[in-house]
């Protein structure tokens, strides 16, 4: 069997050194899981290695980490995968703690600390609706289906972990507790989607403040894509309940739809007065100067010129208006689910399920 | 010092349920579990769970199927106390907030399951257990100001007073070290099975029969532990699990020669047959030489409507893809039989109450006994959930009419000592890791699906041995702060306990039913052996064996056939 190098990152409180790396050599067959690697590497060689770990079959969550810079279940990570992620040269596995929680030994992270403070921030159990019935509720079997997606997260923090808006904003409600927030919200058993997603909308560290940087999605093992969650969070927000939000999120993602209906392309210039309402509109004045820091720096580093700001010719093309129409003119919003999986004779041609996952 | 009216140990579903349960009826509850509760085991049940709740379902029915998969060996009071209760709490479940999967008109929906008479399995997709798991545990969160949670707490012993009744529990905070007393008027075990005193195993890390040896170690009796449930499907390499749920659903077994052997074995049930009676029929097949060349048999969940496949069998798709290469919606995956669930436990009655006062059990670590011989699938969701709640409420009645006991903080240098002794150990010992092996291996090989006097015999000495070099096996982490290498040591004396147990039982059952085939004892006797074994303790280390009746109330033995 071939041997594979782990660099494990090792830090012990106790010790009061720094974090340091430390190199096993395992041998294992390149399908098995670096999680057995380092469980063999543990039992073999040095039992003070410390991880969580639990099922070995991706279903508990316990063994979240970072593999040659990626997040995810040391678990559900196949060595010969993790070794190709390899950018050193040096053919080793680099296994450390996740991120954006501190570290309490070795590849264990407080969870609590970061992760579970912020899933009970969205109010994480069902408000039922009354009057409860004698028996269940009468619901569709689509909305469970649909639901499904987002119990199937198994809070592993892996999205956490490399979350770019939690980096820059720790306060951030983040993918994970947003994405249980939809399951309550797609739930219609739950009695306050509305008050829900007023709550989220309003707060400065909710669901506007994601940046759509796709982390959490590459980081999901389970499918759950949180980002996903948090857009339809935005469309229940804007489109259903209309909820205008005081952090101006709904208007900037109108601004956003209706620059590029216009331009084709985004014109990031006109963006920011669009937010707040077009250039002269009153509430865009003391935006705009509060703004004036991003500008300048926008035109420093060439993003804007002056004259493209003022004098911008670009048109859509007729293939996006196109686009437009399609969408607008749908009876029913089309979201994306991993449960649902479209017809059975769409699904005779599909792709085999290791392309789609 | 913690003092509460129940103490809880474990919080999986028996556990969670139970805290829920024993906050509602007014008890101040504390909840401790050695991981994170959303870890449990109780988060890989897949298939579902079971209720006669369908008006042309009966209990009646439910109750039978349950009587007739334990091979008669489950006590028949304690079965029809629970599946006359399911359909309540299938109900409280789905109006907590478990996202049950609907029928076409939204009521909810059922799959078929093996050895059931009627399609009354209740399921989110395949992971149902994760989902009531994860809406118990969100319960949890909103009870925050009436069940304290101690997360990542390892139970050292249970506590005793002068009469010998539990008061409570010792347990090491795995995050320093710290050892405290938890003072308790009732003490709840629901810390699960032990599966991983067998290799491969479907069971987590964590199921070591911590709550088995414990109870076992202060002088509870423990009950049908020879009862081990190999479960039919289970990935070869790693003995990874592969959902009753996909036969529910339509799956098929063949041999290599791709006959459907299920005809010959269970004409009527074939696939949904008990799973005793599928496993042994898999492992004759491959005993016999009709086998693939790597010990298994192949499933086809080709069988099912892809697009089924992907909606209710969603978790399978991935073990298959990413455990074993597999995409089990294109092609049969090969499977074998694989230790999956223990029945026996310690033993308790229909409210969780062990012979020790002040103890009681619910869940995998228990034997009511519901399951017998043998579970039927998506039953022992059910026997979590049941006698969790009974417990919970029992124990928060009991103690309304108890003083709160105090054991003094000196305990804790007790526990200390022994910790402190195996952090100095010398160096030289066997890794514990390879004890664990053996053990496992051991296990499988002469305490499975066929077994005789002989191999019994042989495990036995294995185990007594190891129980030698586990006692000064060695120890690399002399720290505080997660000191997962200790912990290890004590989980591998849990382990050993049980082994012995179970190997004990095996032994003194001379038939076969349910479980346990003896290939030299193949006839059920139901004259000699329609009788529980209870192993206990007497004060000394040696396993004692002593019988108990089985209850029979409406259904007399018949030859089981499916």
């Amino acid at each position: 069997m071939p041997d594979y190098t782990l660099r494990l990152r090792r830090y012990d409180p106790s010790s009061g050194q720094a974090p340091y790396w430390e190199d096993f050599t395992v041998d294992l067959e390149g399908h098995r899981s670096v999680l057995e690697g380092i469980l063999q590497a543990r039992g073999d060689t040095d039992g003070t290695i410390g991880i969580r770990c639990s099922c070995r079959a991706a279903i508990c969550g316990s063994c979240g980490v970072r593999i040659n810079g990626r997040p995810g279940l040391a678990c559900h990570t196949h060595l010969d995968e993790a070794l190709g992620r390899d950018h050193s040269g040096e053919g080793v596995i680099e296994v450390e703690p996740m991120g954006n929680m501190p570290v309490i030994k070795d590849l264990i992270v407080d969870m609590d600390a970061v992760h579970w403070k912020k899933i009970r921030r969205v109010t994480p159990w069902l408000l039922g609706r009354e009057p409860i019935p004698e028996r269940e509720y009468i619901v569709p079997h689509e909305n469970m289906v649909d639901v499904t997606q987002t119990m199937a997260c198994i809070q592993c923090g892996a999205c956490v972990s490399d979350c770019l808006s939690m980096e820059v904003d720790p306060l951030f409600i983040g993918p994970a507790a947003l994405a249980k927030a939809y399951r309550f919200v797609g739930d219609p058993r739950d009695a306050e989607p509305f008050e829900r997603l007023k709550d989220l909308a309003e707060d400065k560290h909710g669901i506007y403040d994601c940046t759509h940087c796709f982390n959490c999605i590459e980081a999901c093992p389970k499918g759950v894509a949180p980002l996903s969650q948090i857009m339809r969070l935005r469309r229940r927000a804007g489109s259903d309940f209309e909820i205008e939000d005081r952090n101006n999120g709904l208007r900037h993602e109108h601004a956003f739809v209706e620059n590029i209906r216009r331009n084709g392309l985004l014109h990031e210039a006109d963006l920011l007065p669009d937010s707040y309402g077009g250039k002269f509109h009153p509430r865009a004045v003391p935006e705009l100067v509060s703004s004036l820091p991003v500008v300048l720096k926008a035109l420093q580093r060439r993003k804007v010129t002056p004259a493209k700001a003022l004098l911008h010719q670009h048109k859509a093309e007729p293939a996006v208006k196109k686009i437009y129409d399609i969408v607008e003119g749908r009876d029913q919003r089309l979201e994306l689910n991993l449960y649902v999986a479209g017809d059975e004779a769409d699904l005779a041609d599909a792709p085999a399920v290791e392309e789609t996952a | 010092m913690p003092a509460h009216d129940v103490l809880i140990i474990g919080a999986g579903l028996a556990g969670q349920r139970a805290a829920l349960a024993a906050a509602d009826a007014g008890a101040s509850v504390a909840i401790v579990s050695k991981v994170h509760p959303v870890r449990s085991h109780s988060v890989a049940a897949a298939g579902g769970i079971n209720a006669a709740l369908n008006p042309e379902d009966s209990w009646e029915s439910h109750a039978f199927d349950t009587v007739k998969g334990s091979d008669y060996l489950g006590d028949q009071d304690a079965i029809e106390v629970m599946c006359r209760e399911a359909p309540e709490e299938i109900l409280h479940l789905e109006h907590m907030g478990v996202t049950f999967h609907r029928s076409p008109t939204g009521t909810l929906g059922t799959r078929a399951f093996g050895g059931a008479s009627q399609a009354r399995t209740y399921y989110v997709a395949d992971i149902t257990g994760q989902a009531i798991l994860h809406v118990l545990y969100e319960q949890l969160m909103r009870y925050h100001e009436r069940v304290d949670r101690f997360e990542e707490w390892f139970t050292t012993d249970l506590l005793q007073d002068q009469q010998g009744a539990c008061v409570g529990a010792v347990c090491r905070n795995v995050r320093d070290g710290r050892l405290e007393v938890f003072d308790a008027k009732s003490t709840i075990l629901a810390s699960g099975g032990a599966g991983q005193a067998f290799r491969p195993t479907t069971n987590a890390l964590i199921c070591t029969g911590d709550g088995i040896a414990q109870a076992y170690r202060i002088g509870a009796p423990l009950m049908d532990m020879e009862m081990i449930q190999y479960h039919p499907t289970t990935l070869a390499e790693n003995g990874f699990l592969i959902t009753e749920g996909a036969r529910g659903e339509g799956a098929q077994l063949f041999n290599a020669q791709g006959e459907r052997f299920m005809e010959r074995y269970a004409p009527n049930k074939l696939e949904l047959a008990s799973r005793d009676v599928v496993s042994r029929a898999e492992q004759t097949e491959i005993n016999e030489g009709r086998g693939f060349p790597d010990g298994t048999v192949s499933l086809d969940i080709t069988k099912v409507p892809r697009r089924r496949t992907l909606e209710a069998l969603r978790e399978i798709v991935n073990i298959g893809r990413d455990f074993a290469g597999v995409d089990i919606t294109r092609q049969p995956i090969k499977i074998k039989p694989g230790c999956h669930y223990i029945m026996g436990g310690v033993k308790t009655d229909v409210d969780g109450q062990t012979p020790i006062a002040g103890l009681y059990a619910a869940g995998e670590v228990a034997c009511v006994s519901v399951h017998g011989g043998n579970r039927l699938g998506a039953n022992s969701l059910l026997d979590t959930l049941i006698f969790g709640r009974r417990s919970g409420q029992h124990a928060a009645h009991r103690s309304n009419q108890l003083p709160m006991p105090s054991t003094p903080d000196s305990r804790v240098a007790e526990t200390q000592a022994g910790i402190d002794a195996i952090l100095a150990r010398p160096p030289g010992g066997r890794r514990i890791s390879d004890i664990k092996t053996e053990l496992g291996e051991t296990m499988n090989s002469y305490v499975a699906v066929f077994r005789d006097a002989a191999g019994l015999e042989t495990a036995h000495e294995v185990v007594r041995r190891l129980k030698e070099e586990a006692a000064v096996a060695q120890i690399d982490d002399k720290g505080t702060v997660f000191n997962q290498d200790v912990l290890g040591a004590i989980e591998l004396g849990y382990m050993l306990d049980v082994a012995e147990s179970i190997v004990v039982a095996a032994k003194e059952r001379k038939e076969s039913r349910g479980a346990q085939y003896r290939t030299d004892f193949p006839e059920r006797n139901d004259e000699e052996w329609l009788k529980h074994i209870d192993v206990a303790r007497n004060g000394d280390e040696t396993p004692h064996v002593s019988y108990s009746p089985v209850t029979i109330t409406q259904w007399q033995p018949q030859e089981r056939t499916y």
